[in-house]
């Protein structure tokens, strides 16, 4: 035995922590906002998750395999978790074939082109997400209407989002309850503020992520949009409604605060946070998209370098 | 709300098996080995030849320069031969075998129990008295105590704290001399007091030891001027700038000395040693040794000569456990992992952890995620994913400019990083060259 003895550097115990720990536990943070999806839209919110998440891991491991020639690595739960959030930002009566493509696009460009986990530049779902948005425009704009169970899927009956609703300034508004509880039209994952919310505090808990990110953004949006408001309530719709609709808490929850695509210091975290606050509420104000969360969270991908450049961690000793 | 450092922190399982343990004597060996350098500095000089007989107590080796620590030896007997050893740190080192017979001691020792609280010598009295018994910090950083005692000229000691808050998991020696020699902690306190010319003192707890907090909170109302202050259990506490942010708020900047906030710091069993020394004129030949792992049949606090291999530690706790794949000098987070059982307890070994192979084997490690978790707990307020790149690519001048010479190597970071990265070992080694290329430029 003692000829054996173990010889390695400080420190010699670890927490126990792994990659696999905190993806598993952000999917399970996103199951409360699944069960709604699946409640108001019941076989097409199922279908297009099922798909997203199955291709994701596939296109991954071919990829890996076939293409990289490393050793496959999808038991991490990444790619699991892009296809769930891919999902989560489509309608969920998106055809199987367009689900498909953008599973590639996110594996394939927004994640392995890079290098795989951990050297991708911009969040991979988003990246499939915002190819969809420009290259079918009208089949990522029409959205199911919310029912109890639904059994349609492509059939199903469409309509409006509320932000596409205010930025066409016609037709009425769900109320905040329904906004809520996610009773109104809206991308699969998106619509339960309630459910996003639930998924945040487990988070929290968890202490998967910090709070930085997250409030950042939301106290960002509601200041920005409530100052519009006060300024012409008549043309600018207020701060509650922003909050509650479009993909503003699942992008601010569970797409800003992807691990490697956002800063590492706190104040660092802050500015990021802020930055995608701000743009999103200057896409959906002045913009012609009614919804801005997943350009501002890309464009805010892309100085996260710059940030971290520039925001440090708060060195012992500085006053 | 008890205190604790404003930046990072982590709280691995405290695992604090060998906790409550009355500390048991650990009789002599029939041979001992002392290293000359059991401290940081320059190795002291042996002042004995192979042949000699010795005292428990008679001097070794001499000091070779100011930053160094003399040796005296632990038992009485015959040196064997003056030889190297690899010791903990894992380097060779020339170290004196002596032969025990019998168990005699110098005679200017007081070996007795009676307490001794009066101390009429005076501050250089006191530093000298502590020199002379070859006395290094015991928390594990083994710096030359006296050296400490002497602050540079025009800075000025405003407070005395004592470090009693053993942060490291697994390790209860401190915990144990503090429940069974507080008083001569204190008076050891007072006496350092005396010597740095300070009224106050404030001995850091932390709150894992209720026990030791409520004894010494009873008995420091009979010594003027020092105060006990309960700590949040977070690790690197028993960190020397951390320690001091968490009593007085205050953060020494990078590269200063404790000095420059006014603290000195000093450890519980560093207090204690001092008044053996200076009270019972004994030098730093014993030390109390706690031995512990999961699979030892009995972890506990001994009290050991110096120079006793741990294998004999090890069979009084039990013997070794044949699952065992690693045996620590210190605690899992910054001891020295061992290349066998027959190396001797050194002054600052506060501890010999052994883990079981399972523990003792590291994952393997995967991308940086760049979750952040290894910037939150560092208690430095570095980014040891950026430094760890930066070394990986020996780009030293980013390095240097994220202050990877302020890494106090306490493992935070590879202790919590979920992809299992070696961000330490990369560290460690990034740190050692920018220090090597600060020298070469100063001279």
């Amino acid at each position: 035995m003692e000829n054996k003895l173990i010889i390695s550097p400080s420190p010699h115990i670890h927490s126990g922590d792994s990659i696999n720990k905190n993806m598993y536990g952000v999917l399970i943070a996103l199951i409360p906002a699944f069960l709604v999806s699946v409640y108001y839209f019941g076989l097409g919110a199922l279908i297009v998750t099922v798909v997203s998440v199955l291709s994701c891991v596939l296109f991954e491991y071919l990829i890996q395999r076939f293409l990289l020639k490393t050793a496959p690595s999808v038991g991490d739960g990444s790619a699991v978790l892009t296809g769930v959030l891919l999902a989560f930002n489509l309608p969920s009566n998106l055809p199987v074939w367009i689900i498909v493509i953008g599973a590639l696009v996110a594996i394939g460009i927004g994640k392995m082109s890079f290098g795989g986990l951990g050297n991708n530049i911009f969040n991979p779902a988003l990246v499939g997400r915002v190819f969809l948005l420009i290259s079918f425009p009208a089949p990522m704009t029409t959205w199911p209407l919310p029912g109890r169970l639904p059994l349609t899927y492509v059939d199903a009956a469409t309509g409006a989002t509320s932000l596409s609703l205010l930025n066409e300034g016609t037709g009425h508004l769900p109320s905040c309850v329904d906004m809520l509880l996610g009773n109104m039209g809206g991308s699969l994952g998106e619509v339960s503020a309630l459910a996003l919310l639930l998924g945040f505090a487990y988070l929290l808990i968890r202490k998967i992520i910090t709070w930085h990110i997250p409030v950042a953004v939301v106290g960002t949006l509601v200041a920005s949009t409530g100052l519009m408001h006060l300024i012409d309530p008549l043309s600018y719709a207020g701060p509650l409604i922003h909050l509650l609709s479009g993909g503003l808490l699942l992008g601010a929850v569970f797409m800003a605060t992807d691990y490697v695509t956002s800063p590492m210091s706190r104040t660092g975290m802050l500015v990021y946070g802020v930055g995608i606050g701000l743009l999103t509420a200057v896409i959906r104000l002045f913009g012609s998209y009614p919804e801005g969360v997943s350009f501002a969270i890309l464009i805010m991908n892309a100085l996260t370098p710059l940030i971290n450049n520039y925001f440090k961690p708060k060195h012992f000793g500085e006053k | 709300m008890l205190r604790t450092f404003r930046i990072g922190g982590t709280h691995p399982p405290e695992n604090k098996l060998s906790a409550g343990k009355k500390v048991r004597v650990i009789e002599a060996p029939g041979q001992v080995v002392i290293p000359l350098r059991q401290h940081i500095g320059a190795p002291a000089q042996a002042v004995v030849k192979k042949g000699d007989r010795v005292k428990a107590g008679t001097l070794l080796a001499r000091p070779a320069g100011l930053v160094s620590a003399g040796i005296h030896s632990s038992v009485s007997g015959k040196v064997n031969k003056i030889d190297e050893i690899v010791d903990m740190s894992g380097y060779k080192q020339p170290a004196v075998y002596i032969d025990t017979e019998g168990d005699e001691w110098e005679e200017a020792i007081d070996r007795s129990e009676t307490l001794k609280k009066e101390c009429t010598l005076s501050s250089s009295e006191i530093v000298r008295r502590i020199s002379e018994a070859g006395i290094v910090g015991l928390g594990g950083a083994t710096f030359p105590t006296q050296v400490k005692l002497m602050p540079p000229p025009g800075s000025r000691a405003e407070l005395l704290i004592i470090n009693g808050v053993e942060c490291e998991p697994y390790l209860t020696s401190d915990h144990a001399l503090m429940i069974e020699k507080g008083e001569q902690i204190l008076t050891g306190v007072s006496i350092l007091m005396k010597a740095i010319d300070v009224h106050k003192a404030v001995i850091g707890i932390e709150s894992n030891k209720p026990d030791a907090i409520v004894y010494f909170r009873d008995m420091v109302r009979n010594f003027p001027g020092i105060d006990i202050m309960p700590l949040k259990v977070q690790y690197p506490q028993g960190g020397e700038k951390q320690l001091i942010d968490a009593v007085i708020r205050r953060q020494i900047k990078s590269g200063a000395l404790p000095i420059s906030v006014g603290a000195v710091v000093q450890n519980v069993g560093t207090a204690y040693a001092v008044y053996e020394a200076v009270q019972k004129n004994k030098p730093l030949i014993e030390r109390i040794v706690t031995v512990t792992g999961k699979g030892l049949p009995e972890p506990s606090n001994f009290l050991v000569r110096i120079g006793t291999p741990i294998r004999r530690l090890i069979e009084a706790a039990g013997g070794i456990p044949g699952d065992t794949g690693k045996i620590i000098g210190g605690g899992p987070m910054m001891g020295k992992a061992l290349v066998s059982a027959d190396i001797p307890v050194t002054k600052g070994c506060s501890g010999v952890l052994l883990l079981p192979k399972q523990e003792a084997l590291r994952k393997p490690a995967c991308n940086c995620i760049r979750c952040a978790k290894c910037v939150s707990v560092c208690p430095m307020g570095l980014n040891p994913a950026l430094l760890m790149n930066a070394t990986e690519f020996a780009n030293w001048e980013v390095a240097e400019k994220n202050y990877v010479v302020d890494c106090i190597e306490c493992g935070s970071c590879n202790f919590i990083c979920p992809a299992n990265r070696p961000l330490l070992d990369y560290i460690r080694s990034g740190k050692g060259k920018v220090m090597e290329l600060i020298r070469n430029r100063k001279s």
